[in-house]
């Protein structure tokens, strides 16, 4: 493959910044994140990025590529087109460090504030317990999430509407459906989403679904249960009665 | 003097895996003040990576199992060079702590009747392997981040420890650098725990990420600790050959725990034709029993696919040498064979192998339901490491302790696949309690201003070589070829003096690698610095490679091919000497005690 131009946004915060041009050759089977450590090494050794695995596995690498949001690593040169510049960007919804680097602090703020894991008491003679593959398949889904970060930076209640104040955005409704459907947990964080976490203003666009590079249905399988638990606990005072004399949840 | 900021902590964890994780759990469990710093974002550690699973002999899945069986399997993988100390309480606590996990939030795949499932993996006796698909290392630092929250730590995250502080022998501290703005920080301590892991960056072909450059092992030598078999590099037998970019990445030994086969050119399972002797008892000598035992027939011997990584490797460079290898220098490993005995063999390897499948058919278009995959051997683990009390995990140095890959012992010459993850949770635990109590036992100590500018200013120095300097990754990067060539997985005696001028010369060229711009997230900075660990452990690996004359596990020397019963006495120790040279000292084992040596011998 030929000499390649990338077009990566430079600066320290999104205001401020700027495109420059970098050409480098591409071999076969190349990732747009090799790309980028290729002119660290020829060019550009202050260029800012993350990475950790190299392989899809530690979320580090997301980036908008021509755009789209989505893994450096993950993002082979010969599945975009490359007669043009291929431009790279950081995520939008957090603030720019510097390059391709972001500050996502913010989520870490966030998920302290989820209760925790509350496991009932060990039911087992062996003092631990026991819990069918089904019953678990459901929560592996939710916690294959690799903290990308890249449905948040899509979800336009975050991105658009700058709603971190008051939104935990969709990694975190993730967070908290894999903890209410955790066979074991006895914690009830439901009023929390309403009130905290404020899943109302989802208004199920789905993007988040779409960008997340693990496959998580985040919007069938975690926003849109956890939206019913909402709606089940405060606005249904019959199906809330019967949930209080529902064992476990 | 430079401006740095101060925090102090009764107890200091360096490193944000498994192992110090579970460190800084248990520290701030015991009513101490904790503190964690970790160069990447908190859950991006290696151990994010691990796949297969982490073993425990919770004799789950065969009721035979049990920790001397364990303890058994770790010293014979190892060659007996083991700290059999730290064999034994791994293999006694390792359930205990995996159960932990369980209490935490992990969801472990489970049996049939609702317990913690184990799979098969080489050099383990019995199906051994608490997992989840092959994302179990995922699943465990995100249950331990997620309990470690809510345990009162304070953490660092993106913050680089560049060198620990002492007061007279003790280590009082670290000196590090925040990543986001260049802003050096100073820890204070009464005791440090190393938690760092690998040093794979000083390979070209390497499993592992930026992080590996063996930063707690360089710091622990400077602060004058010990460091112990650092001639043991594990290298994976399989890695991804395929395309170039990806070489080296790893393919988990799940597949051949699931029933993937190796073969050559000629189709031939080439692992049949040479079965070291103290396996042909346990080992399969045909393709039919060996298929039985996968799918769970207790009388049945285990395929020689899942024999110790050493020995796999080896297999492995031996087809390839002699012509007999895969079109991009590997061999093939082969799980869709299995549809010959399992009729929705797709399904079942998408479900066992998840990461497998999205990783072959993202990055080299092959659809490992189907169609075989090219692997060959990749810079994976490192056995050696900062020498350690089997009991406390504490170095030689007072107040400084250690934990996970960053310290020796329990692995000697060879690590079982899955003995990682449960050590660092093992281990993790017991340096993080031991610390702990180090800290209440001990006052503070008091930071020496003359060390604190003196690294400051070899800190920015990259600065203010401008023009004149070198780019610290073409130092990187010629120093990982001259590894790989030299010290790589066979070795011998020229070869390894070469190494050892080779890196005098990338020594001076280290001191002129250069830095531009600023300090904001700059990784040319960062690499400048980092260069200085990855040539001190990679001279720790060549020299103590050097020193032992004979081939033992990991360590191959092709000009002493066999193995040496006086060199299997003695494990190998480098530390720094009063004029700054490294010395190497042969250190005897530590006799082992009677009703251990029974237990081996029970299971010969
Ligand atoms: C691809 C892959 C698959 C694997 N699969 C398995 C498996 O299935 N089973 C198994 O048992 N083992 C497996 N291993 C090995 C195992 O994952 C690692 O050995 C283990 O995770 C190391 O854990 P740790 O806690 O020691 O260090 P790590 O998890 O590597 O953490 C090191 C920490 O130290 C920090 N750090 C390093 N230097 C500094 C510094 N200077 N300042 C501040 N912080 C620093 C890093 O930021 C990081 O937080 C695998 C390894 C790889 C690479
Ligand atoms: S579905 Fe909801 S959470 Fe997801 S992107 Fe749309 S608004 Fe955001
Ligand atoms: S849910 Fe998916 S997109 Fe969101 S952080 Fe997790 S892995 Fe990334
Ligand atoms: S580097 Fe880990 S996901 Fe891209």
């Amino acid at each position: 493959m030929p000499q390649v131009t990338f077009r990566i946004s430079r600066g320290s915060t999104h205001q401020d910044s700027q495109f420059v041009d970098y050409q480098t050759d591409i071999t076969e089977g190349m990732v747009v994140l090799d790309a980028v450590h290729q002119i660290q090494e020829e060019s550009a050794p202050d260029l800012a990025c993350r990475w950790n695995c190299k392989a899809g596995k530690c979320g580090s690498c997301s980036a908008e590529i021509n755009g789209k949001p989505r893994l450096m690593c993950m993002t082979r040169m010969d599945t975009i087109p490359t007669d043009q510049p291929v431009t790279i960007e950081p995520m939008k919804a957090f603030p720019r460090i510097r390059d391709l680097v972001t500050d996502v602090s913010w989520n870490y703020e966030v998920k302290k504030r989820i209760k925790k894991f509350k496991p009932r008491k060990p039911d087992a003679p062996d003092g631990t317990w026991r819990m069918q593959q089904v019953d678990v398949d459901r929560v592996q889904e939710f916690r294959k999430c690799i903290e990308c970060f890249l449905c948040q930076n899509v979800c336009h209640v975050l991105r658009d509407h700058h709603k971190h104040d008051e939104f935990s955005g969709p990694r975190h409704y993730v967070y908290t459906a894999a903890l209410e459907m955790h066979p074991l947990d006895t914690e009830d964080r439901i009023k929390d989403v309403k009130d905290e976490q404020n899943i109302g203003y989802c208004n199920i666009t789905k993007c988040c679904t779409k960008v997340c590079p693990e496959h998580i249905t985040i919007t069938d399988n975690a926003i849109i249960p956890l939206k019913e638990r909402v709606g089940d606990e405060f606005y249904d005072p019959v199906r809330k009665l019967f949930r209080i004399f529902r064992p476990g949840k | 003097m430079s401006k740095y900021t101060t925090h102090e902590y009764d107890v200091l964890v360096i490193g944000a895996g498994g192992a110090g994780l579970r460190a800084a759990i248990e520290a701030s469990g015991s009513g101490v003040t904790c503190g964690l710093v970790c160069k990447s974002l908190l859950g991006k550690a290696h151990t994010v990576m691990a796949e297969g699973g982490m073993a425990a002999a919770l004799a789950n899945v065969d009721e035979r199992d049990s920790w001397t069986t364990h303890f058994a399997d770790t010293m014979r993988g190892g060659q007996y060079l083991n700290n059999w100390r730290m064999a034994e309480l791994h293999a006694k606590e390792a359930p205990d702590r995996v159960r932990e996990l369980e209490a935490w939030g992990a969801v472990m795949d489970r049996t049939k009747d609702g317990k913690i499932l184990q799979r098969n993996f080489g050099g383990h006796k019995y199906p051994r392997l608490a997992h989840v698909g092959d994302r179990t290392g995922l699943e465990m630092i995100r249950t331990l981040q997620d309990h470690g929250i809510h345990q009162g730590i304070q953490v660092h995250m993106e913050v680089t420890v560049v060198e620990l502080l002492t007061d007279g022998e003790r280590v009082i501290g670290a000196f590090a650098y925040e990543r986001d703005h260049g802003r050096f920080v100073v820890f204070k301590a009464k005791a440090v725990v190393m938690a760092t892991g690998g040093i794979g960056r000083a390979f070209r072909i390497t499993s592992n990420s930026w992080e590996y450059t063996g930063d707690g092992h360089a710091l622990a030598y400077l602060a004058g600790a010990d460091l112990m078999d650092m001639e043991f590099i594990q290298f994976h037998p399989t890695g991804m050959v395929w395309p170039p970019s990806v070489r080296g990445i790893l393919v988990t030994e799940g597949v051949r725990g699931e029933g993937g086969i190796l073969t050559n050119s000629e189709g031939r399972r080439f692992m049949f034709d040479d079965i070291p002797d103290a396996y042909t008892s346990s080992t399969s000598d045909n393709e039919e029993e060996g298929w039985r035992y996968v799918t769970g027939d207790k009388s049945a011997r285990r395929p020689p696919e899942l024999l110790t990584r050493d020995h796999v490797a080896r297999c492995i460079v031996r087809e390839v040498k002699a012509g007999r290898g895969s079109p991009h220098g590997g061999v093939f490993l082969d799980i869709a064979w299995i549809k010959q005995h399992i009729s929705d063999s797709e399904a079942h390897i998408k479900k066992k192998l998840p990461s497998m499948y999205h990783q072959f058919k993202e990055l080299a278009n092959v659809d490992i339901t189907q169609e075989p995959m090219e692997v060959g051997p990749t810079t994976h683990y490192v056995m050696g490491g900062i020498k350690v009390d089997g009991d406390s995990q504490m170095s030689t140095v007072p107040g400084l302790f250690a934990a996970g890959e960053c310290a020796a012992g329990l692995h000697g010459a060879n690590r079982l696949g899955g003995n990682s993850l449960s050590d660092l949770v093992v281990f993790g635990k017991r340096a993080g309690e031991y610390a702990a109590k180090f800290a209440k036992d001990n006052s503070t100590g008091q930071v020496n201003d003359d060390q604190v500018s003196k690294i400051a200013a070899w800190a920015e120095a990259p600065f203010e070589r401008g023009n004149s300097g070198e780019n610290p990754f073409t130092i990187q990067s010629d120093l990982q070829v001259m590894m790989q060539d030299k010290v790589g997985i066979v070795r011998e005696e020229n070869e390894l003096n070469e190494a050892l001028d080779a890196l005098e010369k990338l020594k001076a060229r280290a001191e002129h690698a250069a830095a531009d711009v600023n300090r904001d997230y700059n990784p040319g900075w960062h690499t400048a610095m980092d260069l200085r660990n990855l040539l001190t452990v990679s001279e720790a690996s060549a020299r103590s490679a050097l020193q032992r004359t004979e081939s033992r596990g990991a360590h191959t020397r092709l000009d002493h091919p066999d193995k040496n019963d006086e060199e299997a006495k003695v494990n190998n120790v480098v530390r720094k000497g009063s004029d700054g040279q490294m010395l190497i000292e042969r250190i005897p084992i530590t006799p082992i005690r009677n009703d251990l040596q029974q237990i081996i011998e029970e299971n010969k």
